[in-house]
């Protein structure tokens, strides 16, 4: 197929050829992290900026290392040393950043929808990597990507998605590349983490963790995110682990070719037991690694995209 | 329809494989310190080829790797579309090694290019030698092969197609006048 997009914005306007094509590409990517210098020239002389108005370890390192991987040249921009302390908006950042001539950019907001506004309005090509909770691409496309590695397709899994589902824009994007895929997925969270957007999808909903853990081929399992929880949604994170958290015991009791993953970073001891992440059913480093690789396909990807 | 010419049948192909093999059983004392790589997609399927017929006479088993060059071409900013981008596969260490490059077709030099400095940034090997089935003298590059089966001198809009069994179900090499 040819890759026509300009910008990588949601999972949800991906074709299931487009999320295929990102993954065929991402494993030749992976080979060249293996060698020892990891490096082509693919992306020389293109401008990257790194534009992160929330924190983030793992994506950005992970977009830092596949731009220079890509020999692009790339600068980060975090909200507490920049001009947005100073209430410049979040256009006016962009244009200026634009001015200063660059050909991409990847960003982080807490706002739902503003990558695919700063898309509408600057001539770069732009990442989400995470808006609000709208949904994290990426993150969906590198999960995609670990699942295809070991199960080679989706087509008869059963997919698990654990925990905070209401304030996760990785679900979301999750639900979206599965639905595509026709593949069977279940949702567990108490019932004040489950968000109504749900009832346009083909998803089965269970509360009762014991029950939907049983015959799953893929636990993943969402990080509990404090920073966001309202009072009330649940009663204590110790009745929280009690309910709904992947402990050791439960670990036990899933299929025996079933894979753990989390998109970091992890609570351990909140939704999943720490012995969970380092048990050999754990595939959540082999995520952050195959999360490289992706990010790698999408900048050379869109590198080529036209206007749509 | 555009007039297509058959430069190359089964035969054809076979002896220039055979010729490939005699030159390199001539150049090199020590086999086991060669290895072949060939460029994706036909180039590759040469290698093996003239590595199964090396195989057979002097019962050495040579490694075998293949590159894909599209991240390394100068013109990605140029196409249209962004090429897939296929694995790359050199599983052996080429350091000190004498690489024997394959491909089918040698044109402007421009992929050769691409594949040396994709080598380069494997490993530094002794040597590298460019053996290709046909050479179009048509260098845009100070680049030019070890060896070619045969030089073909047309015009540059024209094709050379070259067809291989294990990817299109037959051996030949065609020419496309344009």
């Amino acid at each position: 197929m040819n890759w026509t997009k300009k910008h990588l914005l949601s999972i949800e306007e991906l074709t299931k050829e487009e999320i295929d094509f990102i993954i065929d590409n991402a494993f030749s990517f992976k080979d060249i992290l293996l060698r020892p210098i990891k490096k082509v020239p693919a992306l020389r002389g293109k401008t990257v900026v790194n534009l992160f108005f929330e924190p983030s370890t793992r994506t950005l390192i992970s977009f830092s290392l596949a731009e220079k991987h890509l020999s692009a040249d790339s600068v980060n921009v975090s909200t507490k040393t920049s001009s947005v302390m100073k209430g410049e908006s979040l256009l006016d950042t962009a244009k200026n950043i634009e001015s200063m001539k660059t050909d991409m950019v990847v960003i982080r907001h807490s706002s739902p929808g503003a990558a695919k506004f700063l898309s509408e309005r600057i001539n770069s090509n732009v990442i989400n990597a995470g808006d609000g909770t709208h949904e994290h691409p990426t993150q969906a496309l590198l999960d995609f990507m670990t699942i295809k590695e070991i199960y080679k397709e989706f087509k008869n899994l059963k997919v698990l998605i654990l925990g905070d589902i209401l304030h996760s824009r990785v679900a979301r994007s999750l639900i979206w590349g599965f639905s595509k895929y026709n593949t069977k997925v279940t949702l567990c969270a108490p019932p004040t983490l489950m968000p109504l957007f749900l009832n346009d999808f083909d998803v089965k909903i269970e509360y009762d963790i014991d029950k939907a853990i049983q015959d799953k081929d893929v636990i993943y399992i969402l990080r509990m995110q404090l920073e966001r929880q309202e009072k009330g949604l649940f009663p204590s994170l110790r009745e929280y682990v009690k309910e709904f958290s992947m402990t050791y015991e439960r670990y036990l009791k899933i299929k025996d070719r079933s894979i753990i993953m989390h998109p970091g970073p992890i609570n351990r001891g909140v939704e999943l037991d720490g012995n969970v992440a380092d048990s050999e059913k754990s595939v959540i480093l082999d995520q952050v690694t195959n999360g490289v690789a992706v990010r790698m396909a999408i900048l050379y990807l869109l590198n080529g995209g036209k206007n749509e | 329809m555009n007039k297509k010419t058959l430069i190359l049948n089964e035969n054809g192909i076979s002896k220039i494989i055979d010729s490939m093999v005699y030159s390199i059983l001539e150049n090199e004392k020590d086999l086991k310190n060669i290895a072949f790589i060939g460029i994706i997609k036909r180039g590759d399927i040469i290698a093996k080829r003239v590595a199964e017929r090396i195989s057979k006479l002097k019962n050495i088993d040579i490694p075998i790797g293949k590159i894909d060059i599209n991240l390394y071409r100068d013109d990605l900013s140029l196409i249209d579309y962004q090429p897939l981008v296929r694995s790359t596969e050199v599983l052996f260490d080429i350091n000190d090694k004498v690489i024997y490059l394959f491909d089918d077709v040698f044109f402007t030099g421009r992929t050769i290019r691409s594949a040396l400095v994709e080598i380069l940034d494997i490993g530094r090997p002794k040597m590298i030698k460019l053996y290709v089935l046909i050479d179009r003298k048509s260098r845009e590059l100070p680049i030019r092969p070890d060896f070619s089966g045969i030089e073909l001198e047309i015009p540059k809009k024209d094709n050379i197609n070259v067809f291989f069994k294990e990817l299109d179900g037959k051996d030949s090499v065609e020419k496309e006048e344009n």
